[in-house]
């Protein structure tokens, strides 16, 4: 059984039932519990028209419940009349679900939990597991999200740009647990990259595709990080980095530039890279530059110092971290590298236990102590 | 089934026999604890004991409530509490004794030169739900 595919179908099937006229949270509901039969019966039955099938048992899930409901009589006339889908095309119901999910109105969890399920087909136990939350919250937060957005008319476009936030969330989420959230980050935004042409939802799939040809060697056997210079760059996925390279080209082209590029720029002169050596951190401080133009954020700043130290020595880079605010995470980490790399170990080992201690996960907090003490084991050799 | 939960405290506990701070290791010796560590929990989910294991930051913040429409007061992070926990392991067990044998497994993690850290842990039952039987 092919769970990718009866995932694809999700938002169009949603659709059909809302142009049938179910209201989205019960449409979203009916939806998933035809998505959790298909994944009961269809292993050992397999549908000859799936989507067919799915629109199907949704709809009788749909009318099953409402049945039930007090607005029985209003309801009947509905079964009654049962309306073929209307002429709008089906484009047009996914690009709407996608703005739906990421409203503004819902906290950023729910937006992704609420995206995960009605855009992306992903069932409430799957969805929990991957958050490491029990089966239980997340069914309420997917419900209170729905009935947030229920109450949200859809006369004009969204803003994409909460869309691509939300994307890019479930995408830095990685994976845990049975779902692979990076996977699926791809598979849905490359979903709306086929029903909006913008060139910034094109910059998140190529940042996404950039990234993801290289988490194969990001991490050790053991589990500890392995920094980008130390990466075995001929296990890169190739296909995914000429693909990511491919797309972002054709989004710059047409002169549009936002952060979601920028950053997919900066990645791809990374990949182009044959050695560590001969990465071109010229260039790399140059995109630096772009991307802190368009969102002004610190972090940024504090990896265009890490640029700035390879570009233009280590001292260059700690003059242009100096600026910055050494509350900021990693800071601390940054320092500790330049210093090492200015040749001086014990600054750099004192200032690596302290990021250390600072550090916002187990990897991180594993790889900051194992270069305090690489430095401390060479010194007092 | 009880359930035990095994605190492993940054300080507050005795020190550990084998107290050599982690930077002061090799990286060979690290890598060896944090081996030890993940077959550890693997071996319980494998037995059926392990339940949920978790490290916390350093660094905490006191809050509490301050009265109808303030914010919280928030105090700390303090330097000198004695207690700080670092992390913990839930585990799932038959008896008293299997908690001890385990919490005694963990603690010979191995450390500096490769020895038992023998650091501390605690052990500590949860309460539960009473029983359905009562008399």
């Amino acid at each position: 059984m092919d769970e990718a595919l009866i995932r694809s179908l999700t938002p169009t099937v949603l659709g059909i039932l809302g142009r049938r006229g179910a209201d989205f949270e019960a449409a979203e509901d009916a939806v998933q519990d035809a998505l959790v039969e298909a994944l009961r019966v269809w292993p050992a039955d397999p549908p000859r028209d799936a989507k067919g099938w799915l629109v199907t048992v949704a709809w009788r899930k749909f009318l099953d419940t409402t049945r039930a409901d007090a607005a029985r009589r209003r309801r009947e006339v509905l079964v009654d009349e049962e309306p073929e889908p209307g002429p709008r095309p089906a484009v047009d119901d996914t690009l709407r679900l996608y703005f739906l999910c990421a409203h503004p109105s819902l906290t950023p969890s729910s937006a992704v939990a609420l995206t995960l399920r009605a855009v992306g087909g992903l069932t409430t136990r799957q969805i929990a597991q991957a958050y490491l939350v029990p089966e239980a919250t997340m069914a309420q937060r997917i419900s209170r999200a729905k009935r947030t957005v229920s109450r949200v008319r859809f006369d004009q476009p969204g803003d994409v740009a909460t869309v691509l936030r939300v994307l890019y969330l479930v995408f830095n989420e990685g994976y845990s647990g049975d779902v692979d959230l990076a996977a699926e980050a791809i598979r849905l935004t490359r979903q709306l990259t086929a029903v909006i042409d913008h060139p910034e939802v094109a910059g998140l799939l190529a940042l996404m595709l950039l990234h993801h040809a290289r988490r194969a060697t990001r991490t050790a056997p053991d589990g500890s990080l392995v920094p980008l210079a130390e990466q075995d760059r001929s296990r890169w996925d190739t296909t995914s980095i000429a693909e990511g390279v491919e797309i972002l080209q054709a989004a710059l082209a047409r002169d549009r530039l936002g952060e979601f590029q920028a950053q997919a720029a900066i990645a791809a002169l990374h990949a182009d890279a044959p050695t560590a050596e001969e990465t071109d951190w010229v260039q790399i401080v140059e995109w630096y530059d772009e991307l802190a133009c368009l969102t002004d954020s610190p972090v940024v700043r504090l990896n265009r110092a890490v640029a700035v130290g390879e570009a233009d020595g280590p001292r260059a880079g700690l003059a242009a971290l100096a600026a910055l605010d050494d509350s900021l995470p990693r800071h601390t980490a940054v320092a500790a590298y330049l210093h090492e790399r200015d040749g001086n170990p014990a600054t750099a080992a004192r200032l690596y236990v302290e990021a250390a201690h600072k550090a916002p996960n187990l990897a991180e907090r594993d790889h900051l102590t194992r270069q305090a003490a690489r430095l401390n084991a060479r010194r007092s050799r | 089934m009880a359930k035990y939960l095994l605190l492993k405290h940054y300080r507050g506990g005795p020190a550990p026999v084998n107290d050599v701070p982690m930077d002061r290791w090799t990286p060979e010796e690290i890598s060896a604890h944090m081996q030890y560590m993940h077959d550890f929990a693997t071996r319980l989910e494998g037995t059926g004991e392990f339940v949920d294991g978790q490290a916390l930051a350093p660094e905490g913040t006191f809050v509490r409530y301050d009265g109808e429409g303030r914010p919280p007061v928030t105090d700390g992070p303090f330097a000198e509490t004695k207690d700080l926990i670092a992390g913990w392991m839930v585990i799932d067990v038959d008896s008293y004794e299997r908690a001890l044998e385990l919490a005694g497994e963990l603690s010979a993690a191995p450390g500096a030169g490769g020895k038992p850290l023998h650091e501390w842990l605690e052990v500590r039952p949860f309460l539960t739900a009473p029983p359905t039987i009562t008399e």
